[in-house]
């Protein structure tokens, strides 16, 4: 037996807003009876672009029936703006939380959420477009690297509970791993290459600096015979001096840019300028 | 909730209440009676008798000599030592038989041969009808040269559903294949006799038929070669080591004794109930479909689907009013597919996901069946209103 919160009782035993809006502004349509659960979901939207009025009809599970109940006290009296940016965490955390393997439940209601709001504004949703990987359940590829991404969502299994996908015959595993693979990766980059936008007290900017030099930069040097002393920081100017071999190397510029710069831009700040002291 | 504030307990092929007798016959066993069996002492001794009248006792049920009985932990146990020895039997043939609604201890067993033995198998997974029961033409087409066993459930867990497995047995025999059934679900419900059959092992568990969980039965018949699977002690002969669970032995003996009794009750009184309750529901409720053949099945399973809406839901439902049933819905399993016997059944979507198992026992009374009858059409009703399927 699934242990459910008694916030989850509560809606799926009375649950709020069942049924379906006469002339809606939007309608969001997902999941099938194949897939053993499905929700229609109508909203109505005043000139304002608030939400008025939400309804549901849900085909599933008791976690299924509560997300889409909550759901709708959720977005009542929500602008389309901030009912857009609604996530399935949020419904699953508006009811005490959700059994893992019944995440897709919460995903569910975002998703016919957003189908609602893309049949209000007319427009088609992008997720629909994707290459179906999981034939038992119709998810497509770009739905499973968004779930992957907003979840960080960390093994196939995960994947199956927010998504379904692999839940069936379990012949896409060895695909779905691989997305889970490449995405993981696509975001350990993304992040990498991010610029470090945090800012930095000066004593943390220094510190920052000194460590990475201390760290990094100095041993690399010290294999050539070389070294490096930090001298000042003024803003994002970071004066150093060559010590050693490098001090008279011809290359000396190109280490200082391509190789101290580079480092101290990658793991301190974007915006550092690295010079040489006169 | 009845208004005598009792559970309504009508999941009897999950698992049974320990008979009253049954209790009583095991308490000693479990107190004063502390010996072991195999002890050189009186003390011990007199336990070991315990064993003995036990073991009489289930083959008296079954048909059987007390010698073809070993005590087991559980049915999973027999149906795992059944198929493995079969297989230790016959080292040059890989070729298994089952069907496709087999129990997941039979299943899940064969889909994991080539890993557990590190040799490749042949699996015919034998497809049913769409009432759930078996094709013997198909049976017997599969039937091969390097077909070392075939397994094949005497009843199915879920429909209720029963094969022809001795005339199975039989045609198996013929071609010097051995022949294992699970019965689980089936002893004590229908009259089971191996002195008139041919099937080489059968499998049973206590805590179908009214004794505690923890302790199964391997029938294996005179003669038919056997490998051990728990080697051990010299418990069982020989045949599953391990010191004997007592009390739970002493306690499966004297249900197998009173299964013997009701057995008339069974399937005259209980069959009477299921199919006012199967009635009822089918009659006061839309939409409503009867999965498994109504006339090959025990006398007290009835599994009906309620179209477009959703098992667990509305067994959710039902435990609001403590009664206590099963699903065949995806979501019931913590799997995401309905099922595996109602799919191969081909029953569809519309269907599978809103399948409710009601399985009765001798303790269920008409004034039980009538509070269902009261309760499930508003629970289905409330669901379907709900459902963006359901056209009214």
């Amino acid at each position: 037996m699934w242990e459910y919160t008694d916030k989850v009782q509560e809606h799926f035993i009375n649950p709020k807003n069942v049924g379906e809006l006469d002339k809606p502004s939007g309608t969001g349509e997902v999941g099938s009876l194949a897939c053993g659960d499905a929700l229609k979901l109508t909203i109505q939207v005043d000139e304002l672009g608030i939400i008025t009025d939400a309804k549901f009809k849900t085909f599933g599970c008791a976690s299924a029936i509560a997300s889409s109940s909550v759901l709708t006290e959720i977005i009542k009296g929500m602008s389309i703006e901030d009912a857009a940016k609604l996530t399935n965490q949020q419904i699953a955390d508006a009811l005490g939380g959700l059994p893992k393997e019944k995440m897709h439940c919460s995903v569910m209601g975002r998703e016919a959420l957003e189908a609602a709001i893309a049949d209000y504004r007319g427009v088609i949703l992008p997720m629909a477009q994707g290459n179906v990987v999981c034939e038992c359940f119709g998810v497509t590829d770009l739905e499973i690297i968004r779930a992957i991404r907003e979840s960080n969502l960390r093994s196939v299994e995960d994947i199956t509970n927010f998504t379904k996908a692999g839940g069936g015959c379990g012949k896409c595993e060895d695909k779905l791993r691989e997305i889970l693979q490449q995405t993981v990766q696509a975001m350990a980059t993304e992040k990498a290459s991010q610029p470090k936008t945090q800012r930095l007290t000066t004593l943390q900017k220094i510190k920052k600096i000194e460590d990475v030099i201390e760290r990094e930069i100095l041993p690399t040097l010290k294999k050539d015979g070389g070294g490096i002393e930090l001298i000042d920081v003024d803003g994002d100017i970071v004066t150093v001096s060559l010590r050693g071999a490098c001090s008279r190397c011809q290359s000396s510029l190109t280490t200082l840019k391509d190789y101290v710069e580079k480092k101290l831009r990658e793991q301190v700040a974007e915006t550092l300028i690295v010079e040489e002291a006169r | 909730m009845m208004s005598n504030g009792k559970v309504v307990y009508m999941d009897n092929n999950a698992t049974t209440r320990i008979a009253p007798e049954v209790l009583e016959a095991m308490q000693p066993y479990l107190t004063e009676y502390y010996g072991n069996p195999s002890s050189m002492h009186t003390f011990g001794g007199q336990v070991g008798r315990a064993v003995e009248t036990a073991r009489a006792q289930v083959a008296e049920l079954l048909g059987a000599e007390p010698s073809e009985i070993i005590f087991t932990s559980c049915g999973t146990e027999s149906d795992s030592t059944a198929i493995l020895s079969a297989l230790q039997t016959y080292p040059d043939k890989r070729h298994v038989i089952k069907t496709k609604v087999e129990h997941p201890a039979v299943k899940n067993l064969c889909e994991n041969l080539d890993k557990l033995t590190g040799q490749q198998h042949r699996i015919t997974r034998l497809g049913v009808a769409a009432d759930g029961t078996l094709n013997l033409d198909s049976y017997k087409a599969a039937l091969a040269d390097d077909t070392a066993v075939v397994s094949a459930m005497w009843a199915n867990n879920e429909t209720g559903v029963l094969f022809p497995v001795e005339e199975m047995a039989a045609m198996a025999k013929e071609r010097g294949i051995l022949f294992h059934s699970d019965a689980v679900q089936a002893v004590g419900k229908v009259p089971i006799n191996m002195k008139k059959n041919q099937i080489d092992f059968l499998s049973l568990s206590g805590h179908k038929l009214h004794a505690p969980k923890g302790i199964g039965v391997l029938y294996v018949r005179k003669k038919t070669p056997f490998v051990t699977f728990l080697h051990g002690g010299h418990q069982e002969k020989g045949r599953r080591g391990g010191t004997e669970n007592v009390a739970s032995i002493v306690g499966l003996g004297k249900a197998c004794e009173l299964a013997g009794k009701m057995m008339a009750e069974e399937n005259t009184r209980v069959r009477a109930l299921r199919d006012k309750l199967e009635h009822g529901l089918l009659s006061s409720i839309p939409k409503a479909i009867l999965n498994g053949h109504a006339e090959l099945r025990l006398p007290n399973t009835s599994n009906i689907s309620f179209e477009y809406v959703e098992g667990e839901a509305i067994l959710l439902h039902m435990n609001r009013h403590n009664i206590c049933a099963s699903s065949g819905s995806a979501c019931t399993s913590g799997s995401l597919e309905p099922s595996h016997v109602l799919r191969a059944m081909g029953v569809p979507f519309t269907a599978a996901h809103g399948s409710i198992r009601f399985s009765l026992s001798i303790y269920n009374t008409e004034e039980e069946v009538d509070f269902v009858l009261a309760k499930m059409p508003e629970i289905i009703a409330n669901l379907r209103a709900m459902s963006p399927f359901w056209q009214g």
